[in-house]
Order: C-alpha cells, then structure tokens, then sequence
C-alpha cells in the first residue's frame, strides 16, 4: 500500500509542524452531557456560520461596491442591474443580515432561558453581549453603506441622537460624520466600521466566545431542582459529561452542521425570492420628498421615539441604552448561582416575554406608522361619495377645505387617509359645532391651530361638513344648554340633522 | 533535509521553550533579575514609541472636532427676485465645506420664506426632533415631517408632535440684490438650539398671546 503510505507520510510532514492533530481531536472529541445533543443548542454555531457567510458575501460585494458617497448609489445599482446575478450577490448579504440578527438574538433567549450564563460561563455572557452590540453595529453600518435616501436620512436620526449628549454632542456628531455634513467623510468612516473595526471585533469576541465553551464545557440541558452552586458545580458537570456524555462529533456536532446547512440554504431561497433590499433613492440631501425609515432591526427605536413625550426624549435615548447594556452585562453577576432550568424561574420567562411582546408591538407599529401624517392623502384619498350625496353647497365646500387645507394627512375618513389624528366618520358625535370650531381655530393636543391658515368663511364651511359626519341614526353632539341662551324652546338636533343649526 | 528538520521523528522532544529559562532563573535570582530588567526597558520602550505614535493618530482621529465657526461661511442663494413675497419656497445650495469625493450630498436644501419687502426667514429643513426633511405645505402653510409627525407653523414655530422647538434657522443677509445664509453643517439640537429657550406648544395660534 505505497499510496497510503504515502499520504500518510505527507500528513506526518504537516502535523510535525503544524501540531494541531491533538487540539483538534480534543475540541471535537471532548465529552458533552448527552442531553445537549438537541436542536435547542444549534443557535450559536447558527450564528457563527451566518457571520462568516457574511465575510464571505461581504467581501465578494467589496470587489465592485464603491465606498464614495459619490459613488456608492451608482455601485449598487450596476450590481443589481449590469453585473450578472450582482443582485443575488447584494440579496444573500442582506438576507443574511437579517438572519444574522434574528438568530442571534434567538440564541440570546434560549441561553438566557437554559441559564448558560451561571457559573462558570459568566464571562461566556458578557462577551455574548459585545457580540450582540457588534452584530447591530454591523446591521446598521451596513444600512448605512447602502446609500440611498433611507441610509442617508437614517443615518441623520442617528447623528440627531447623538447631538443630544450634553457638551460634547456637537463634537461627538463631528466626530461621527467626519465633518459638518454628511457627506464623502461619513461613507469613509462607516465603510471602515463595517469592513474592518466591528469584523475584527466580532472575530476577537467570537474566539474568546468560542475558546470558552471549549474550555468549560456546553451548558447542561437544565434540570429543575438541579441548583448551581459555586462548590460542587464543576464536579457535577464533570461528572454529567464524562459519566453519562458523548464525544461532541459527531454525537452533538452533526445537528449544528445540518441546522447551519439548513440556514444557508434559507437565506439562499429568500435572496432568490425576495432579492435584494434598495437602493432607495440617491441620496441627494436636495431631494426631500421621502420618507425614511430604518431596517427592521431599529423600527423598534424608531416606533419608541414617536410617543416619548418630548420632556423624556433626551434622557430616553441617552440614558435608556446604556442601562440596558448594563443590565444585560449585570445578568450572569447578580444571578450567577441557582436554578437554571426555566420551570423554577416564572421572572425571566415573564421578562422574555414582556420583551418580545413589545419588540414586536414596536416594530409592527414601525412598520404602519400610524403616527406619521399621510402626506399625499389630501391629494389623494377621496372623500366617499355616500358623505356627499345629500350636502348643501357649504357642506361641499368644507369637504374641499377638508382636503386642500391637508387635514385628511392626519385624519382618516371612510378609511383612508392618516392616522395622526382620530378617525373623523362620526366626529360629530364627539363633538358640537361650536366644539369643532373651536378645536380647529387653536388646535391643541397633536393638533396645529388653523386660525391663521382659514378664513371665516373657510372655518364655516368646514365646521359645516364636519358637523354631518355621524350615523344616519345617532344624534350629533349638541350643548343642552344652548337652546336657552336663544330663548327658543329646548329641543334636541333631528338624528339626521346634517348641517342643521343647534 | 537538514539535520535540524523537526520532520525527523528521532528528534522526539517537542521543543518546549519556557521549561530551561526559569529553571536556570530559579537557581541564580541575579541572571534573572538582569534578564527582567531588559524586559521591562523593552517594555517601556514600546511603550514610549507607543505615545509617541499615539499623539499623531489620536489628533488625525479628532480632526473632525472644530469649532462650528470654523466649517461655516457665508453662501448665495440667489436673487431675490426667486423668492415671492408672502411665499415659502425650497432653495439649494452646495455646502460650503465640500470634500472631493462627496458627490450629490454636498447639495443642501432649506426653506426661505420671504415675510415682507426685507424680512426673510431661512430654515433647516431638518426637522429639530430627529433631523427627518420637513416638507412644506403651502395650502395649509405648515411644515410636516414624515418620521414621526412634527408639524411646524409658517414661521417655523412648532405646531404639533415631538419637536422640543421650533425648526432651526439660519442667519441672513442680503448683499447687492442676493440672498446670502450663514450655513455649512447640518443643524442639530447641539450646534443651532445653543441658548434657545425651548418651550412646548408657543404656536402662532391666535389664542396663545
């Protein structure tokens, strides 16, 4: 068998070098507790397998992307358009993105559940947490890097969020952009976040991650009852791996390989179906006819600062982040002993839930923006017929004011138009004539004050056709009282009574 | 083949560096002590050369971090003939300070309103919640932003939503028929809200004093 030998002898040539047979054998070979052979435990490798996809992809998109803020717009389209499969290129990086971001934040739960971060694994946790901030690092960078008009005015939220730390905010934004605007020095500095800084961080932080689960071995499936203390935790989870463990190839391995498989093929098919995301409009800070929103990974924040009071802004966004890292960073110091198993621990499966609840409240919210003001629906979204079909001259005019003076962008009517302000099909209902002049004159609330912007006899007609809308069988609002100031009889307004006087 | 080749499995002894050093350090403490005197001086001289360099990096690293005065100047938006009295038009300018490879996003926009004969107001169109463009509404003369529902007032105070104040402005002048802006870095709430007094809901309603 000289060609065995041979190959044999070829190997023995490397390894007397290398030396990294006995490394290897003892990562691969190394006694796991029988129950993590599980699906619940492929998430982290599903992680890593996602970030060197990302490498990948990333820097094949590098060969022609142009990081110039002169340039980028213009790079991207040739990729989607002229250069073959180009845009399944760009669809695979940002699919994978995506991906990225949730399973790491899925992994994130199912170790926060299983209590993995528990003696010894405290600093496995907290290096878990950098590794988070990197991959939302990366996810926004990159969101910046597709420059197009949604990067462009994203990336000018954030630099509004920093402008609010106090001091040294204005310096902090220069720092930021590389300079007074946006412009050909921001491309530069986030291409060098996203292409070097954050990955370098991310391979640091993902070797020590990984170095230590080697080295302390994978979480024990939890038991209730089972309570970690400091004394006897090593001992106990020594004896679980080497007593009743399997080597981790293939016993636990093959599942992360197949799990990892099974996502690139994912994110495979949906780049295919789905294609890439953007670019947008050029980024030409001239064009102002958007509307900018972030990737799904910060519709959350976006939603968040759309109903914090004005008061609590500034110390919301400067404040709140902070504590959160803090908090996560705290977790595995303040609750490093105890149960691990999420049965006995009704706290953290009640903040997990809490927490996905609202994130993904948040980012539905995000999704609609209800709180944004329709901005062509005074052009565009027609009054319905059935409001109209018996209305006086004036109440046709106040309909036209209704749509010309832009109140259909913040409220709806017959379904359409925005949802700043309440729905106004039966407005009349909540509301007496002298109320809805009133309300449209000042304003008041999330409402501007129209005095200054109507004439009289705009006011008039608008009041008139706000004062119809109500259900053929419910009364209009009316003030009791009324009917004595001009001395005529009380009587209550006719159920159908459009445009009468009251 | 050389007769150093690791390759060679008669040389059996792994190589262990680490193992002679503190055997020997620990039979003679002074052989050690000059040993790690010249460590610690290499120690110190990396550290040195490292300041030194650091100086450098750190001052290229802030060199975005001027004064706000130092990125602006004055700048022509033309004639102002372009901009009807009574009326709020969007101007563009190109930034002042401009590097080559910004391409399109030097252009800036902002809003000029032309109050009277030779009152103008000039605004960001940079929303003063979070920096979205406002866009302006001449029907119902008020700005609204697409992000999250600022509304401002024709002369830029604010109407509605999360603003904390009203849009940002800019110093004007006008200079042998033209109007000229003092402008060159987008407005946020720490270089153009400096000494505002911020006040919530001071409309130009007419039943607020």
């Amino acid at each position: 068998m000289p060609r065995i030998k041979r190959t044999q002898r070829i190997y023995d040539w490397f390894e007397r070098r290398l030396q990294l047979e006995g490394p290897i054998k003892d990562a691969a070979l190394h006694p796991v507790p029988r129950e993590t052979a599980s699906w619940w435990y492929v998430f982290g490798s599903g992680a890593f397998t996602l970030f060197l996809f990302q490498v990948v992809t990333g820097i094949l998109l590098a060969i022609l992307y142009v990081p110039s803020a002169g340039e980028a717009w213009n790079s991207l389209n040739m990729l989607n358009h002229q250069i073959p499969l180009g845009w399944y290129i760009r669809a695979l990086h940002g699919w994978g993105s995506n991906f990225m971001v949730a399973i790491v934040f899925i992994h994130m739960t199912q170790v926060f559940l299983f209590g993995a971060y528990k003696y010894p694994r405290e600093l496995t946790w907290i290096f878990g947490v950098f590794l988070l901030i990197a991959t939302l690092g990366m996810a926004f960078t990159g969101q910046v890097l597709r420059f197009d008009q949604d990067a462009y005015w994203g990336l000018g939220i954030g630099i509004s969020m920093v402008s609010r730390v106090p001091l040294i905010g204005g310096g902090l934004v220069h720092l930021l952009l590389g300079g007074p605007i946006m412009a050909g020095a921001t491309m530069a500095r986030f291409f060098d976040l996203h292409v070097f800084v954050i990955p370098g961080l991310l391979f640091g932080f993902a070797g020590l991650h990984i170095w230590m689960v080697l080295k302390l071995g994978i979480n024990e499936w939890p038991m209730p009852g089972r309570i970690v203390r400091r004394s006897t935790y090593v001992e106990e989870y020594n004896r679980l791996a080497h007593e009743d463990g399997i080597a981790f190839i293939p016993g636990a391995f093959w599942k992360d390989l197949a799990f990892s498989a099974a996502m690139v093929a994912a994110v495979a098919l949906c780049a295919w179906l789905f294609g890439p995301s953007g670019p947008g409009g050029p980024p030409d800070p001239a064009i102002i006819q958007t509307n900018p929103k972030p990737d799904f990974p910060f519709l959350w924040i976006f939603s968040i600062l759309a109903y914090l009071p004005p008061a609590l802004e500034t110390p919301v966004i400067l404040v709140a982040p902070v504590l959160a890292i803090l908090g996560l960073l705290a977790v595995p110091l303040v609750a490093g002993e105890g149960e691990k198993s999420w049965r006995r621990r009704p706290v953290a499966v009640l903040a997990v839930a809490f927490i996905a609840v609202g994130w993904g409240e948040f980012t539905q919210l995000g999704t609609t923006t209800p709180w944004s003001p329709h901005m062509d629906a005074w052009s565009s979204d027609p009054i319905p017929v059935r409001y109209l079909r018996t209305a006086t001259p004036l109440v046709r005019e106040g309909a036209n004011v209704f749509q010309e003076k832009q109140c259909r962008n913040c409220h709806a009517i017959g379904g359409l138009g925005g949802q700043r302000g309440p729905a106004l099909d039966d407005v009349a209902t909540r509301m007496t004539r002298d109320q809805l002049r009133f309300k449209v004159v000042t304003g008041g609330g999330n409402m501007p004050a129209f005095g200054k912007n109507l004439s009289a006899p705009e006011i008039q007609a608008l009041v008139a056709f706000l004062s119809t809308l109500h259900p053929a069988n419910e009364r209009p609002a009316y003030t009791p009282s009324r009917p004595y100031l001009t001395n005529s009889p009380p009587q209550a307004p006719h159920p159908s009574g459009s445009g009468n006087s009251f | 083949m050389t007769e150093n080749d690791p390759s060679q499995p008669q040389t059996s002894a792994i190589p262990t560096p680490g193992l002679s050093a503190p055997a020997v350090g620990a039979q003679d403490p002074r052989l050690v002590s000059r040993r790690w005197l010249f460590f610690q001086a290499a120690l110190a001289i990396n550290a040195l050369v490292g300041v030194g360099l650091a100086i450098p990096v750190i001052r290229y690293l802030l060199a975005p971090w001027r004064k706000d005065s130092s990125y602006k100047s004055w700048v022509s938006l033309g004639r102002i003939e372009a901009f009807p009295t009574g009326e709020t038009r969007l101007a563009v300018f190109k930034n002042p300070f401009t590097r080559p490879m910004d391409g399109i996003t030097d252009n800036v926009a902002c809003y000029v309103r032309h109050v009277a004969s030779d009152q103008f107001q000039v605004f960001a169109v940079n929303c003063a919640h979070l920096g979205c463009p406002v866009r302006w509404f001449p029907q119902s003369q008020l700005f609204m932003c697409p992000c999250h529902g600022g509304v401002y007032y024709a002369d830029g105070s604010r109407a509605s939503g999360p603003p904390e104040r009203g849009l940002f402005t800019y110093d004007w002048k006008i200079v042998s028929g033209e109007l000229q802006i003092f402008a060159g870095q987008t407005p946020t709430l720490s270089n153009s809200a400096k000494l505002v007094n911020i006040s919530i809901g001071e409309g130009e309603s007419p039943c607020r004093g």
